[in-house]
């Protein structure tokens, strides 16, 4: 019973236990449900789970069991950012066990009635505990804000190397903080449509409207909401990242301020997209500046700390190039956090820059699907990317060494990356290939897809199996990490 | 690990091939005879039908005619026969976009069947472009996906293709066909009505799609192998129950009696709207996913745009 005791402690009570628990209840939604879509529908495994756990799944329903789907997996990452994040950031004890616990019943109420409103038929209660759930991970969120508060004596900082005002204000939690506000309010500014659209049962898809030139106030709400909530998980974990890699100096001095402001522009320019849509993006693009130059400045910390660490560990006193070049491919959970970072632009913003320039020239003159096809892509990309982040970070917190470490490390990142520029190029494809000669081409752009993910969610699988059975042994690593 | 990723990478392109590949036969060695009469029409009464994905009841207050079938490439030729004959249109050079943008680079090379438009209003909407009156694309010449080809001074299908739906045709193409044949391009409603009749279905069909029901991606139909495993159209009618090179099909109408309301190329339709010059498809394509294929999906481009999976159906005013 003790062991029990002990174990659940763990599990539910610990930074490690509860990432541990959200990662794998994560892995087994999208394990079971990624199933449900292509190419696996196409090749007849979608009717076999359906099948075999009795879903219900009503066609006209598809659009709204998606948004469940989205809202309950969303629950668990943004519960796992909170971990993390009452992980290292200083604050009351007390404070960070009822933020854990109130965000632990949250995701958990979201992530289970969610799915099985969604799509075990509609039980109402189910729904209703959903709810609950979410407003659960509102409250938590509204906590850690609290908890977060920059401008207390106790969380002034002297360190002259790290960003802070005048007076001592730690910038880096200003930055926190503000991720944090923006968020909760974000939350608000999905929550009003989402209760009036859920209300209704009228639900949509925001890549279905993205030609629909009349939108309503708000339609516009729910598409600033998938994409305000998005990047807010992403300058979340940026942020994390920093802590992590012990982020100081003269870039954090840069970094931390343009985040802040870049935070700060980007929500109230999603916002604005209500009442002036005109010149949102505008306002979107100047805040977008600003948190990606802090996220360059983090990478050439991070790069420049990755090569210095090793060389000093191996006590090279004047390396050369090659030896230095080695050095930043040494520890790929640290390169890797790093460099998703760098690749992201690439298969995300970069795509994003070129739709946005060339959308009557080029995208609004394919027909819609396909259109359609490179808006989701690039968002599944980012939220995927952000997800590797997280799962680096947590390995490293976890100790993962030696072969391990490298073996998950570069099957993650070599896996995803392929993965994602098979995906990036799928999306785009018109660009190269016409619709009747197209199939050789998405054959080989899904293969490489199926198969990057695939290494991702099998190193992913080997990871959660070897916690999984340490949970079993007495002294397991569970033990030392609860102690 | 380095060797391991270049397998993996090998394996990956090795196995990009075992999909259907180019030259696995063409639309002469497909030849079925499905019995669907292209010149069928049928009378659609006016009343209530639950339109869109949420059901909303709709009124279409009048009677209308639509065909059974979506144009073929037979019907196609000797309509442009017919009309190229009278001068109605002419083969000419015309600009890959024809609508005019500023600052698009044009190719100037390609020959179409081109022919007169009056031009929409233009109201200045976000990302609306403005369709001046003038010359626009029908269709081009030569095109990937095209059924129809000149034969000296005449157009005639491709050997298999003559039941096939009429394809790479533009929006301008499609009006000036129905106008010709005296009737019009359906309306969102009057398409979609035709496709769900009275009830709440998703497909014109019923509930559920399967591969026996429609042309789709990955609908696995003798067909799915042509154009380098892009897929081929399906000969018009061809799912009704029989079987066809082992492929056993489902009696897959509309309640109305037309047949594919869902797959096989998506259909113009006839809405202007007055913020967009863009047009509306209906019914999904053989490129399409399943869901795409659901009553209420809408696809769109601009109307001179022409593809492998675009075809259309008219619809008429009663004949009595």
């Amino acid at each position: 019973m003790q062991s029990l005791s002990k174990r659940f402690q763990y599990l539910f009570r610990s930074t490690k236990g509860l990432t541990l628990v959200a990662i794998a209840v994560v892995s087994l939604a999208v394990a079971i449900w990624g199933m449900l879509s292509g190419p696996l529908a196409e090749w007849g495994v979608r009717d076999v789970v359906v099948r075999a756990l009795n879903m219900d799944l009503v066609e006209a329903e598809r659009e709204g069991r998606i948004v469940m789907l989205y809202h309950s997996i969303a629950m668990a990452v943004v519960a796992i950012e909170v971990y993390f994040i009452t992980g290292i950031v200083q604050m009351k004890k007390s404070q960070r066990s009822y933020i854990n616990a109130t965000v632990t019943a949250g995701y958990l109420c979201a992530i289970t009635f969610g799915l099985l409103f969604g799509y075990f038929g509609h039980n109402w209660i189910f729904h209703g505990i959903f709810l609950f759930g979410q407003s659960l991970m509102f409250f938590g969120g509204l906590q850690l804000a609290v908890a977060l508060w920059p401008w207390k004596k106790e969380y002034l900082i002297q360190d002259p190397d790290r960003a802070r005002t005048k007076k001592g204000v730690d910038l880096e939690r200003v930055a926190f903080f503000f991720m944090a506000v923006a968020t909760l309010g974000s939350v608000l500014f999905g929550a009003i449509p989402g209760s009036f659209f859920g209300n209704g049962f009228e639900t949509f898809l925001a890549e279905n409207t993205l030609r629909e030139p009349n939108k309503s106030p708000l339609d516009l709400a729910v598409i600033g909401h998938l994409h305000i909530m998005l990047t807010l998980v992403g300058v979340a974990m940026a942020l994390v990242v920093g802590r992590w890699l012990d982020f100081k100096g003269t870039w954090h001095k840069l970094a931390m301020p343009s985040m802040i402001v870049g935070t700060i522009i980007i929500t109230l320019g999603v916002w604005a997209v209500v009442p002036f849509e005109a010149i949102a993006h505008l306002i979107i693009y100047v805040g977008s500046v600003f948190v990606l130059l802090g996220g360059l400045f983090l990478v050439i910390y991070a790069w420049g700390k990755i090569i210095r660490d090793r060389i000093a560990e191996q006590g090279i006193e004047k390396p050369s190039f090659g030896q230095k070049f080695k050095a930043l491919f040494h520890d790929p959970l640290k390169f890797g956090a790093a460099w998703q970072m760098v690749f992201m632009n690439f298969v995300v913003t970069f795509i994003g820059l070129f739709m946005a320039a060339k959308l009557d020239e080029i995208m609004r003159v394919w027909p819609a699907r396909e259109e359609r096809i490179t808006l989701t892509g690039h968002w599944h990309t980012l939220s995927t990317i952000i997800a590797t982040i997280m799962f680096f970070y947590f390995a490293d917190m976890v100790g993962l060494k030696g072969r391990a470490r490298k073996w998950l490390g570069w099957t993650m990142i070599v896996g995803s990356n392929i993965a994602f520029a098979a995906n990036t190029a799928f999306s785009i494809k018109r660009l190269f290939v016409s619709e009747a000669a197209q199939q050789p081409f998405v054959n080989v752009t899904s293969l490489l897809t199926e198969i990057g993910l695939g290494s991702v969610l099998i190193a992913l699988a080997v990871f959660l199996i070897w916690r999984l059975i340490d949970l079993f042994k007495r002294k397991g690593l569970w033990s030392k990490e609860l102690a | 690990m380095k060797r391991t990723y270049i397998i993996l990478l090998l394996t990956a392109v090795i196995l990009s091939a075992c999909g259907p590949q180019a030259g696995s036969g063409d639309y002469s060695d497909l030849e079925f005879g499905t019995s669907a009469d292209p010149d069928a029409w049928v009378r659609v009464g006016a009343g209530e039908f639950y339109e869109g994905q949420f059901d909303h009841e709709t009124m279409v207050d009048y009677d209308y005619e639509i065909m059974v079938n979506n144009v073929t490439n037979a019907q196609y030729a000797e309509y442009l026969n017919l009309v190229m004959e009278s001068g109605g249109v002419e083969i000419a050079e015309y600009i890959g976009l024809s609508i005019q943008m500023e600052d698009v680079d044009l190719e100037n090379d390609a020959q179409g069947i081109v022919g007169d438009y009056p031009g929409d209003a233009f109201h200045g909407y976000n990302h609306e472009v403005e369709i001046l009156a003038g010359i626009r694309l029908h269709m081009p010449v030569e095109a990937e996906g095209l059924g129809i080809a000149l034969d000296g001074n005449e157009y005639r299908p491709l050997p298999g293709l003559e039941n096939h739906p009429m394809t790479a045709v533009t929006w301008f193409g499609a009006l000036a066909y129905c106008e010709f044949n005296g009737g019009r391009l359906p309306s969102e409603i009057e398409w979609e009505k035709a496709a769900r009749g009275a009830d709440r279905r998703p497909y014109p069909w019923g509930y559920g799609i399967s591969e026996s029901n429609a042309n789709y991606y990955h609908s696995d139909d003798p067909f799915d192998g042509l154009n380098a495993g892009s897929g081929g159209t399906t000969p018009i009618g061809f799912f009704n129950g029989q079987a066809y090179a082992g492929f056993q099909t489902s009696d897959s109408q509309s309640p109305y009696g037309l047949n594919d309301m869902a797959g096989n190329v998506w259909q113009w339709t006839g809405d202007v709207y007055e913020n967009t010059h863009l047009r509306y498809m209906r019914g999904g394509s053989l490129a399409s996913y399943a869901h795409d294929l659901r009553i209420w999906t809408r696809n769109s481009a601009g109307p001179d745009y022409f593809s492998p999976n675009v075809g259309f159906r008219c619809v008429r005013d009663p004949m009595d």
